[in-house]
């Protein structure tokens, strides 16, 4: 289980450029729960995913996951119990080594690693067949430089990596808004079959409103920093695409209601 | 031919630094200028170690482990002390100036009568052939030369094999990854910081035991005789990624350019002397050659955008 309790995270602080990112984020998200972070952009939804990943250390508030208070580990060590994909597709793979050789990168997440050869047949042939399945023809290619892959290869691989050994919770920051539409449903398709299958717990931030209402269990929708709709069980089940945008509407409008008080108002004080 | 010999033998030995170089420089991608203070360190322990009487080959691992204590504090500062890059291997370096001149208690150690690493060969080659000299297609070479040239070539063959290994494994392919994706290999739980202070260590032993041969090749250890040689060894790898073609990623290929690359360089150099090219302009040249390597792919891509039009990709 993923616990956030009160988390915040200012950036430049006392700075003009001072950005309040997290204004006190609180969410439990249970084992098997796949949810979806929507909101519009500046929200703060890769920030959080960053804070849950430790890209960076928070202000204040307290992180667990799976038993454990990982507000203070550094990101590697984070990452013996979070699989990650990124946006770009170039961020999770090593460009210059070979699809086998990231792969048994991954297979090793949050292990020693020792002078062993990284690469025997044994590993080769489990390599080639957990990647057959895509459909891809890349199991004939794994001594290939990964760089060579289209975006959309990469990205499925780097989820396969992610996947290889069960994460105790998966983060997928707009892993798709970067492929062609073809690419990005079948990544999307992938994600869906590996998170249902393993049962993983996972959080995906997604700009597409189709995504969230078809792929996760559960709807996060954020706004400056703040958690604004949570949307999971019946209501989940029964939402649709047009509520969301409704939803989206509503923060708009406080935000210019608020916005016009605050003009109104502020000239009382000055 | 005693000139050929010569240079092989000596770009034999630089290829060990131009390995130390290809880690630093293309595997881990860090400017590290500690090689300069490196390689005299590695040629100055070992020094001390041969005129007190140690074993050859022992004296020549004390002087890689020297080397590797180097790569280990540049790495150090920079990713534990947060000193840029650059600047940590140019505090190590200076440093080293002083620590090279402790070590040696002056500037310059001569060793004309200690042991060597060739000893062995050049007992064996005197056994089958009692004269000092042996002909090669009808040139006559010193034993000396020759028991220098063949040991060296199997050294760095040897350490040519290991260091393909060691890349290879668990750790080495964790380096790699940590040099090219320090994002990536974070997120598959290796503290990148680390891989780079393991990965410099490495880079610099390798360049130690350079030194610590070349010392015994040259009969000295100067403290001087470090200027340039990280320039030295771009350019090497920079020859060997034309022989190679610069798009070749195999850790094998990488290798054998690098080899391959210092020693035809050598040998050039030795070519240029000969025709008058004066040593004292040796460094010059080398600098600007590797001025000229950097620089003339992007002109010939921009060159080639304006003749031809489009987008070219030569200088991307
Ligand atoms: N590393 C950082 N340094 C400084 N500011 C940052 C950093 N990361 C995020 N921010 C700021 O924090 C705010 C929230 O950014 P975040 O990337 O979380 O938004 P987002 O919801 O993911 O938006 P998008 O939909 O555009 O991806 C933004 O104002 C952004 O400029
Ligand atoms: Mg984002």
């Amino acid at each position: 289980m993923l616990e956030l309790n009160n988390v915040k995270k200012t950036f430049f602080p006392g700075t003009p450029n001072e950005v309040q990112a997290l204004r006190g984020i609180s969410m439990k998200l249970e084992d098997g729960c796949f949810a979806a972070i929507i909101g519009t952009n500046g929200s703060g939804k890769s920030t959080s995913l960053n804070a849950v990943a430790g890209s960076f250390m928070v202000d204040s508030g307290q992180i667990h996951l799976d038993g454990h208070d990982i507000t203070k580990w550094p990101e590697y060590r984070r990452a013996s119990l979070i699989g990650r994909v990124f946006q770009n597709p170039f961020a999770g793979t090593a460009a210059e080594m070979t699809i086998a050789e990231n792969i048994v990168l991954s297979m090793r997440r949050g292990k020693t690693r020792g002078l062993g050869l990284a690469l025997n047949r044994r590993i080769r042939e489990e390599i080639k067949e957990r990647i057959r399945p895509l459909n891809m023809g890349l199991e004939t290619r794994i001594d290939n430089p990964i760089g060579t892959l289209s975006g959309g290869q990469r990205q499925a691989l780097t989820l396969l990596m992610a996947t290889w050994l069960r994460p105790k919770l998966l983060l997928l920051d707009e892993h798709t808004a970067a492929l062609d539409p073809k690419s990005a449903a079948q990544v999307a398709v992938l994600t869906k079959e590996i998170i249902e299958r393993e049962k993983l717990t996972a959080l995906m931030v997604t700009h597409s409103m189709q995504q969230a209402v078809q792929l996760p269990h559960r709807i996060i929708m954020m706004h400056k920093g703040q958690i604004v709709e949570d949307i999971y069980g019946e209501r989940k089940a029964r939402v649709k695409v047009a509520d969301l945008m409704n939803a989206f509407d509503r923060v708009r409008r406080r935000d210019l209601f608020d916005a016009s008080v605050a003009e109104q108002v502020l000239p009382q004080f000055a | 031919m005693t000139l050929v010999i010569g240079a092989f033998t000596m770009g034999l030995i630089l290829s060990l630094l131009a390995l130390g170089v290809l880690i630093s420089f293309r595997i881990l991608r860090f400017c590290d200028i500690t090689v300069d203070g490196s390689i005299t360190l590695g040629a100055s322990a070992t020094a001390v170690l041969l005129v007190s009487g140690c074993n050859p080959w022992l004296a020549t691992l004390g002087g890689m482990g020297a080397g590797m204590i180097a790569g280990f504090a540049t790495g150090l500062l920079h990713t534990h002390f947060k000193i840029e890059e650059l600047l940590s291997g140019i505090l190590v370096m200076t440093a080293l100036y002083s620590i090279n001149l402790r070590v040696m208690g002056r500037s310059n150690v001569p060793m004309l009568n200690s042991e060597s690493i060739s000893d062995w060969a050049e007992a064996m080659l005197l056994k089958s052939n009692p004269t000092e000299k042996i002909s090669i297609l009808g040139w006559p070479v010193p034993v000396r030369d020759l028991a220098m040239l063949l040991t060296v070539a199997a050294l760095v063959a040897f350490i040519g094999l290991l260091l393909n290994l060691f890349l290879k494994t668990s750790i080495g392919t964790a380096v790699r990854a940590a040099g090219e994706n320090p994002q990536m290999i974070r997120a598959q739980g290796v503290d990148n910081r680390w891989m780079q202070v393991f990965g410099l260590a490495v880079s610099n032993g390798l360049v130690g035991l350079s030194g610590a041969v070349l010392a015994q090749y040259q009969g000295f250890a100067d403290v001087q005789m470090g200027i340039g040689m990280m320039v030295w060894g771009l350019a090497s790898i920079i020859i060997g990624e034309a022989l190679v073609g610069k798009s070749t990623r195999s850790t094998g290929m990488m290798i054998c350019g690098a080899l391959m690359g210092t020693v035809l360089f050598r040998l050039l150099i030795a070519i240029a002397l000969r025709w008058g090219l004066d040593p004292n302009d040796l460094k010059l040249v080398t600098a600007l050659f590797v001025f000229a390597a950097l620089v003339l792919p992007r002109w010939a891509g921009k060159i080639g955008r304006k003749v031809f039009g489009g987008r070219g990709n030569a200088g991307a």
